[in-house]
């Protein structure tokens, strides 16, 4: 079993993982740069150790010094949360050969699936459905043009190795492709090191659902079923939701042996997430596979009674899954909202000096916080700086709530987007269950403009 | 002289006028990347850009001034 754990990131997932990792008995090692060493994960975490300057690129992203910290403090682990080296082979192929478990997946499969375009390869020969569109690398605009008339128009214009929403982009005619192919393909390249583009076909009304997998190295792959995140802004999630309020039990049990063909297709190990688009007509086609922890888990956690994080460190550790598929179900509704520090109106970021922080309390209400008050919120990070999960027996119940525990969660000193939540929240749409990825643009920005 | 101001703390990403470039309200001179999003700065008045008080790179508070105009 692990002994002592490294944590290689920051703010609430810092946090969230010292918690499990405590109550399991293994010590905790923060590393933390000069603009967070205020935050709450330094001082939770048995030790902690500065990593370096504030710039991602000289703290968090730094292999050499977070290796040269493990070793140091005679951790046997790392865990990368998410975002930072989460989903980097190399790190992954370092902490390999340092002998340093990594809690995620080995090197091998995080390269596979870190390419979009070679994810779609293995997911289609496994026979998961992926969503139409190019199978190979674009090259030039002549390629993509001839491949977007194929399929039709609107297609997305993706990065190959893209994530959290950069270098995707939606392109509705032949002209439109030949302005944004190269620049995305530069960005791409300037971003990720590789210019590799591909197309998918724009999905009409879709719905973002995706499956929790947790694989043990003992060959057991189980789903802990679907969270729905489909209410986005620039791409990245606002609110989740466990159940989906719109799939069939059917298509429920459809798209979690689809995830666990998908992961053995790559003999995945310990917990992922296989992300799909689902139609109006619940078909659902695979769009990519995150490879570590993801920022909603608590939902997961909320509704199966599993602690993600504690399958995580079991996993790394060569046990076996604590539970069996049998024991596995679903009970009650969960949603997360995610509190980011940023114009509701605009999306714009609000860095800042947090001066008051009043929470919610409630036995049904969860926080995982990476801010306290008074707290200075940095520009150099994502702008997330705190969670906020409720459950319920029902959805009406768990919106009730979530609406409530809203409207007692005070932070002066910055701009949240709290009120846009409570709009959403409290929209007749997001109560219907109307939660389309276009839910912002359809119903939120246009009560902006009245 | 007009100065043009960052909005917000975060880095200077690009800087898009060089002095002696004629600008018009409302054109981008300035991107700054803040929490991971880039976002431009626009002059608010035409003017003539006199100097470049930051360099791509730069750590910038809200309210320190970027380029002054005349």
């Amino acid at each position: 079993m692990i002994k002592k754990i490294l944590i290689a990131n920051r703010s609430e997932i810092a946090a969230r993982i010292i918690r499990s990792a405590k109550e399991m008995g293994i010590k905790t090692v923060a590393v933390y740069s000069e603009a967070d060493k205020e935050s709450p994960f330094v001082q939770m975490a048995d030790e902690s150790y500065l990593l370096g300057p504030s710039r991602v690129n000289e703290s968090y992203l730094n292999v050499d010094k977070i290796i040269e910290i493990a070793k140091e403090s005679e951790a046997d682990a790392i865990h990368p949360g998410y975002g930072f080296l989460s989903e980097n082979h190399l790190f992954a192929e370092r902490c390999e050969r340092e002998n340093i478990r990594f809690v995620g997946p080995n090197s091998h499969v995080l390269k596979k699936m870190g390419s979009k375009i070679e994810a779609r390869k293995i997911m289609k020969e496994a026979g998961v459905p992926v969503v139409p569109g190019t199978m190979e690398a674009l090259d030039t605009v002549e390629e993509a043009q001839a491949f977007a008339k194929e399929i039709g128009y609107p297609v997305m214009l993706k990065a190959s190795l893209g994530g959290g929403g950069i270098g995707m982009q939606v392109v509705n005619s032949d002209e439109e492709l030949e302005n944004v192919f190269l620049d995305n393909q530069k960005r791409a390249k300037q971003f990720f090191g590789d210019g590799a583009m591909f197309i998918e076909k724009k999905i009409d009304d879709a719905r973002h659902i995706e499956v929790q997998i947790l694989a043990d190295q003992h060959g057991q792959v189980m789903h802990l079923f679907e969270r729905e995140c489909s209410i986005q802004r620039r791409n990245q999630k606002v609110i989740e939701e466990a159940p989906s309020p719109f799939i069939s039990a059917a298509t429920r049990e459809k798209m979690g042996e689809a995830a666990i063909r998908a992961a053995k297709a790559v003999n995945y190990t310990n917990a992922g997430t296989v992300e799909f688009l689902v139609d109006a007509e619940e078909n659902f086609y695979f769009i990519e596979m995150n490879t570590r922890i993801q920022v909603e888990h608590p939902i997961t956690e909320e509704v199966t009674g599993v602690d993600l994080v504690k399958e995580q460190l079991l996993i790394a550790s060569g046990k076996k899954l604590s539970f069996e598929k049998k024991d596995v179900t679903m009970n009650g509704h969960a949603i997360e909202a995610r509190i980011y520090a940023e114009d509701p109106e605009r999306f714009f970021p609000s860095p800042g000096r947090i001066t008051r922080l009043d929470l919610p309390e409630g036995e049904h209400i969860r926080h995982e916080i990476g801010v306290s008050s008074p707290f200075q919120v940095t520009p150099f990070y994502d702008p997330m700086i705190a969670k906020l999960i409720v459950s319920g027996q029902s959805r009406e119940e768990a919106i009730e709530r979530m609406k409530d525990a809203l409207n007692n969660y005070h932070i002066e000193g910055i701009k949240t987007n709290i009120p846009m939540l409570k709009t959403i929240i409290e929209h007749e749409q997001f109560k219907k269950g109307n939660t389309k990825i276009s839910f912002v643009e359809e119903f939120y920005l246009p009560i902006l403009k009245r | 002289m007009k100065e043009i101001t960052a909005s917000m703390a975060g880095s200077v990403w690009k800087v898009l006028v060089q002095e002696g470039d004629q600008v018009e309200s409302d054109q981008d001179v300035v991107i700054l990347e803040s929490m991971k999003m880039e976002i431009p700065i626009a002059a608010e008045d035409d003017g003539v850009v006199k100097e470049l008080k930051v360099q791509e790179g730069d750590f910038v508070n809200e309210g320190d001034v970027l380029i002054t105009l005349e």
